[in-house]
């Protein structure tokens, strides 16, 4: 077990740039995926027909494929057509696509769990649709998706690593690489794996602390039965 | 002479073959309270609804001061301003204080300045008596409060006339007696009420004339004194009555 320190001691700058790397896929990939995801919900939620169908469509398809495949597509098979992007911008569009059909889920069962009745209690004061959606519904259904979409940062954190297979230097691309020059996996994987678990740590006590920032008394998942 | 605010013609409610009422009429004048009564299921919430535009009738006319909103391309966001609504289940903002919900609307509806739409949110909590509440959340709230803060939401746009959907069926006993109590208040200072309630205290105290709707249809319409006592049916001085000792324990209570 010992070595795992040696490795961690000597191999530290390049984990940490690792780190770095494995922090930006998931920021990015969660704030690309939040916007789409947000948009897909309210199409879903509240877009016509035609609306609905691309967000259903665009959920399934990213829900029901393994995030691989999707960016081998994007990075091996989008070039075939033309389209060539670098690793990095493979990696972003992978994760953040992939994120948003999962985040697009949570905030739709939020939008549902608020229910009709608070958009007939906002036209009914004479606020437009949109406006009631902007100012009720959705400042409601944030707080409340916060407990169920936690799971998303930190699930998306740990997937990141398959990005390391298109040669993108996360922090799994360094483990790997420390475990080939120094012949011993199990020390470079551990080191790496400890690093990954701080991360999750942190990244679990900040989404508490946003939970209970935003909480609001008296304010429950019982919004519905008033 | 009597001024008609609001007026509705032939209006006719069905969901498929499901006719909710048919061939309604009926007139509030300004001022007056009007109470419509009967039996659940006769679709006197829906009849709100509809005079509200959150539903759309399937047939008839609806006049609002003399202008027709059902016609078509009318703004039916405008109307609704001009029509304050009250919720059985109260459907306050959970997440806004008592003073963000009385505000939001005149911020976002009327366009005040935020200090005007503060000051007047303030003004309408302290009508229904729940100045001292204003930051409080909905979920601090007590039922018969939160009523009142909806009330205060809907007197703060200044409608022309209050429509009331059993503003106090969804209440402990106990509270009932201060929602009434603002209710009596609104109709004293001359606000133009159209009541959909069972609390046959108000009903005979405060309203210029009670409608009693059963199956759809408007079966009888009078001044409390006459519904109560010299109805033309039979029934209706039944229903009237067996309502009153069903509800009459809560009122002599509040």
């Amino acid at each position: 077990m010992g070595s795992v320190f040696v490795i961690l001691q000597r191999f530290l700058p390049e984990f940490l740039k690792g780190t770095a790397v494995t922090l930006e896929l998931t920021a990015v990939g969660i704030l690309l995926g939040f916007a789409l995801g947000l948009t897909l919900a309210l199409m879903r939620a509240y877009g016509s027909k035609p609306l609905r169908i691309i967000a259903i469509g665009f959920i399934e398809l990213f829900r029901g494929t393994p995030l691989l495949v999707q960016l081998f597509l994007i990075y091996y098979g989008l070039p075939s057509l033309g389209l060539t992007l670098s690793q990095s911008v493979s990696a972003y569009l992978a994760l953040g696509f992939n994120s948003a059909a999962y985040q697009a889920e949570y905030i739709r069962g939020a939008i549902q769990s608020i229910g009709e009745s608070q958009m007939t209690a906002g036209r009914a004061i004479g606020l437009s649709r949109w406006q009631t959606i902007r100012f009720i519904i959705m400042p409601q259904a944030l707080r409340l998706v916060i407990p169920a979409w936690s799971n998303e940062p930190i699930s998306l954190l740990k997937t990141s690593a398959v990005v390391f297979l298109i040669a993108v230097q996360d922090l799994m691309a360094r483990g790997k690489r420390a475990a080939s020059i120094t012949y011993n996996p199990i020390g470079s994987y551990l080191a790496i794996a400890v690093i990954y678990l701080v991360m999750v740590f942190a990244m679990s006590a900040l989404l508490k602390w946003l939970e209970r920032k935003t909480k609001i008394p008296g304010f429950e998942m019982e919004t519905e039965a008033a | 002479m009597p001024n008609p605010i609001l007026v509705v013609k032939d209006l006719t409610k069905k969901y498929g073959d499901n006719i909710i009422f048919h061939d309604i009429n009926m007139t509030v004048n300004e001022g007056d309270t009007d109470v419509i009564i009967g039996p659940s299921g006769t679709g006197k919430s829906t009849l709100l609804r509809c005079i509200n535009l959150l539903t759309k009738a399937n047939s008839g006319q609806i006049w609002l001061d003399g202008e027709e909103i059902t016609a078509p391309g009318y703004d039916e966001d405008e109307v609704r301003q001009h029509v304050g609504m009250v919720f059985q289940n109260f459907l306050l903002f959970n997440h806004l204080t008592a003073l963000d919900n009385v505000k939001i609307g005149l911020s976002k509806v009327k366009k005040l300045k935020d200090d005007q739409a503060e000051a007047k949110a303030m003004q309408e909590l302290d009508r229904v008596g729940l100045a001292d509440r204003a930051h409080h959340y909905p979920g601090q709230l007590s039922g018969g409060q939160q009523q009142r803060v909806a009330i205060a939401r809907a007197l703060a746009m200044d409608p022309r006339i209050m429509l009331f959907d059993e503003p106090t069926s969804a209440l402990d006993p106990e509270l009932i007696g201060e929602v009434l109590e603002v209710m009596r208040k609104l109709a004293l200072d001359g606000m133009t009420m159209l009541v959909v309630t069972h609390e046959m205290g108000f009903a005979r105290e405060v309203s210029d004339r009670i409608i009693f709707l059963e199956k759809g249809s408007i079966v009888e319409e009078g001044p409390p004194e006459v519904l109560f006592y010299t109805p033309k049916f039979e029934r209706t001085r039944e229903f009237l009555w067996k309502i009153t000792e069903l509800y009459g324990k809560k009122e002599s209570d509040s």
